[in-house]
């Protein structure tokens, strides 16, 4: 056999305690000795100061992390519904679904809107990926994936790919041809390779990188032209359900949500963790940047959404009613940031003024589940989508003559 | 997985073992991606696609691991070399990644060559010193014998020893993100009071009123609601002449007026008035490097060095020197994110300078603001809502996709569309 070309015992009696366990070759004095793990650590500990002991460290952990809260706490000087009296307070919100998009065959499951502010990508359970013309509702391209429960979907930022992924632990981009009869499928490119599901999936800048998220706890960058992975952000101790990538002007930051109650924000470059936020009770579900970047806000299993500063390090905000019992799987902002959308499990959307704290509006409509939600990116509407299998393009309604009823009126909250 | 293993290493039904010269040293018992990929397809009766893949997962899970360019867990089909894994560093083997071993790994990689660890790390390698600060002498006389006792090997064999644990760590990096560390950065990181925090959510919001079109509605009207893609049509990328609202947007921010492709526009004819038009080239041709495709990037670089940083280049731009040194200093060894210093100072540069006074100087750009169109008088009827050309289409045109005018009032257009 091949690499036989040193002998290496990696399992045995340890030369120290002489239990059978797996060993590390060592060199003590050019002596090689095999040690197990255990003992090798406690070899290596014995350059700890008198003292200092691993419960020792564990200590000062704690006294920092509670000197951590007294210093955030130092510095919040006033809470945000205080500094939002003076804003004018909104009127009434009278959304109306101005679209319904009917076509796929199972529970949608993730969508995303093109930068042509008309067009969308939708994914579902059934592994059916769709781009429609959300203006005309009509569907311009299909593709079936090899896997279902397609989680993640993403438009690229010059509208002409998509990438795609969920249970196959793969995310996917297939670039959008002109010819409607050519199968998507077979341009496909594997881009991103990960060890459990694909729960989120977007482009950065530009159609050449993708930023994905993945139940096996990490989150990583990805070339997508030679599939290489060029940066791994770990940290989170659960799977990672969602990410977000930062407005800013240095553009070098994305969050990220996941089940172990963490919202992480992280550097591109290094792939530092940078800063954590960990006031949730349950699941992250959804995490979107404010506009200006400064703050993001997050959807969570336990029926609240909240907004945390940045700047502040901190959460500022929470959106939360007692009538309100089932979790939030989506959220994002309105162009200027005053209003946050809201899809919740109990099939409704609120709507929540950011600055105030209160819920503007509620909205009914879907039959099932919200499983995603996003404003376009001009603002004009928002779009939503179901595990009723529809998505629904909703816009204001003003007094325009048309009051036809159907399946999705809506109310005041 | 390890029986494909064990089963390629197999002396008669295996695979063909060679000599493959790495460099000057010949490396006993390589073997191309060629050979593993075809050998799959010969025992598996698999197709090459397949072959391909497996052949790829052996080589992220480390069973396999490239002798050229370590980095790239990728199985090439072609004659770059390949090894197997000594079974001491297979990931199911029960041997506990622990920062330990990483810390004596990465330390004998500094101690063997000054300036050989990579970004990622060397950042490791300091949070690993902080942490685990009590057993450094332990970790340094531990890599200092590793080195001395692997100087007695012959050569090939120290490559293969240092292919080994290179591609062995590559793929188990242990996490090196613990409390106590984090807790020490987070302690000194600035704060910023919550008032002034909440009030710039404040300011943000009521900038941005009147350009939120679900708070304050659009003009002409919105797309959505009238079926007229007029506001689309005024709106885009290279219109003729821009809207008001669009003109007011780029004064809220120099990020507003880089992301919209006129307002850079108009920015870059008044740098050229000032002379300083290279800073925003070097800022766009930046903003291509760090975005753009992994292999243009030692091309880009060069231009970039080329045009805009060599001494005496044509646009030559002005940084200050210790940048200057840092970025020709990382030139030598190019990758995505060298420029970001340089295309940081140049950006807050523009910002802190020129953008201002553009601001203020500007002769007031021609704008329009559209009419809000009139309700229609019969409520029922329906505009003909066009299709527009995908965005795949228009990258490749050269026509403006001007086509998506709202044709007026057509009789009664019942639709087939299930809404409203």
């Amino acid at each position: 056999m091949c690499d036989q070309t040193f002998l290496a015992i990696t399992f045995g009696p340890c030369d120290s305690c002489s239990e059978n366990r797996p060993l590390m070759n060592l060199y003590i004095k050019t002596e090689p000795i095999n040690y197990c793990s255990l003992c090798m650590e406690i070899m290596a500990c014995q350059g700890l100061a008198s003292g200092e002991t691993l419960k020792s460290l564990k200590a000062e952990s704690e006294t920092l992390r509670k000197k951590l809260e007294e210093e955030r706490k130092k510095l919040h000087d006033v809470e945000l519904e205080k500094v939002a009296e003076k804003a004018e307070a909104l009127g009434e919100l009278n959304m109306k679904t101005r679209r319904t998009l009917k076509g796929h065959g199972n529970k949608v499951l993730c969508m995303d809107w093109c930068k042509d502010k008309r067009r969308i990508v939708s994914s579902s359970q059934d592994g059916k990926v769709i781009v429609w013309d959300a203006f005309t509702t009509n569907k311009e391209h299909a593709v079936t994936m090899p896997t279902t429960w397609v989680m993640a979907c993403a438009y690229a930022p010059s509208g002409c790919a998509i990438a795609c992924g969920g249970l196959d632990n793969k995310c996917s981009v297939y670039p959008l041809s002109l010819d409607k009869d050519e199968n998507l499928a077979a341009k496909k490119k594997s881009v991103a390779m990960h060890t459990n599901y694909l729960s989120g999936c977007t482009f950065t800048n530009s159609d050449m990188q993708i930023l994905t998220s993945s139940g096996d706890g990490t989150s990583a960058l990805w070339d997508v032209e030679s599939g290489q992975l060029l940066q791994s952000f770990h940290g989170h101790s659960a799977d990672v359900l969602t990410l977000d990538l930062a407005p800013s002007e240095t553009g070098n930051t994305f969050v990220s949500g996941g089940s172990d109650k963490k919202a992480n924000v992280w550097d591109l470059r290094s792939g530092q963790n940078v800063q954590s936020f960990d006031t949730h009770d349950s699941d992250i579900n959804c995490v979107k940047y404010y506009p200006s970047g400064d703050a993001f806000a997050s959807a969570s299993d336990d029926s609240t959404c909240r907004l945390f500063d940045l700047r502040a390090d901190r959460e500022v905000s929470i959106y939360s009613k007692d009538s309100i019992m089932f979790g939030a799987a989506s959220v994002d902002f309105s162009l200027s940031g005053r209003l946050l959308f809201a899809g919740y499990n109990d099939y409704t959307i609120n709507v929540w003024d950011v600055l105030k704290g209160t819920r503007v509006a509620i909205l009914f409509g879907h039959e099932n589940r919200v499983s995603s939600l996003r404003v376009s990116p001009d603002g004009t509407a928002f779009c939503s989508g179901s595990w009723d299998n529809t998505l629904r393009v909703r816009q204001e309604g003003r007094g325009v003559g048309r009051e036809l009823k159907q399946g999705g009126t809506t109310l005041y909250g | 997985m390890e029986r494909v293993i064990v089963a390629m290493q197999d002396p008669d039904m295996g695979m063909k073992m060679r000599n493959q010269r790495l460099l000057i040293t010949v490396i006993p018992h390589a073997m191309t991606g060629n050979d593993v990929i075809e050998w799959l397809i010969q025992k598996y009766n698999i197709t090459e696609e397949e072959a391909r893949h497996l052949g790829g997962l052996l080589v992220q899970y480390g069973y396999i691991y490239p002798l050229r360019e370590p980095r790239s867990l990728l199985l090439r089909s072609d004659d770059s070399p390949y090894r197997f894994q000594t079974p001491y560093f297979w990931t199911s083997s029960r041997w506990p990644a622990t920062e330990l071993d990483y810390a004596i790994y990465l330390a004998k990689k500094n101690i063997r060559k000054q300036g050989e660890l990579v970004d990622y790390e060397k950042e490791n390698y300091s949070i690993l010193h902080k942490r685990i600060n009590h057993t450094w002498d332990f970790v340094v006389m531990q890599a200092r014998e590793q080195l001395r006792a692997s100087k007695q090997r012959r050569k090939a064999d120290r490559i293969v020893l240092e292919c080994q644990e290179q591609a062995y760590w590559l793929i188990n990096k242990p996490c090196v993100n613990m409390p106590l560390y984090y807790h020490y950065t987070t302690l000194g990181r600035n704060r910023v009071k919550s008032s002034i925090c909440l009030e710039s959510f404040m300011k943000y919001s009521e900038q941005y009123l009147h350009h939120d079109p679900i708070m304050s509605g659009c003009l002409p009207s919105n797309p959505w609601i009238s079926d007229d893609t007029s506001h689309w049509t005024i709106n885009t990328d290279m219109v003729g002449i821009p809207t008001r609202l669009r003109v007011e947007r780029w004064s809220f921010s120099f990020m507003e007026l880089l992301n919209d492709s006129m307002g850079r526009r108009e920015f870059m004819i008044y740098l050229e008035k000032e002379f300083s038009a290279e800073n925003l080239c070097f800022w766009v041709a930046c903003e291509d490097l760090r975005h753009g495709e992994s292999s243009k990037i030692i091309l880009k670089v060069e231009e970039v060095y080329k045009n805009f940083l060599a001494p005496g280049a044509a646009r030559w731009v002005n940084i200050d020197s210790k940048t200057m040194e840092r970025t020709l200093e990382g030139i030598k060894r190019p990758h995505r994110f060298i420029m970001d210093d340089a295309q940081m100072h140049i950006y807050f540069l523009m910002k802190k300078d020129s953008y201002p006074r553009n601001l203020t100087s500007r002769t007031p750009t021609l704008a329009i603001v559209p009419q809000e169109t009139k309700k229609s008088v019969f409520p029922f009827m329906r505009r003909q809502r066009h299709s527009s050309p995908s965005p795949a289409m228009v990258t490749q045109a050269t026509e403006d996709d001007g086509k998506a005018k709202g044709a007026g009032p057509t009789g009664t257009s019942s639709t087939t569309n299930s809404q409203i």
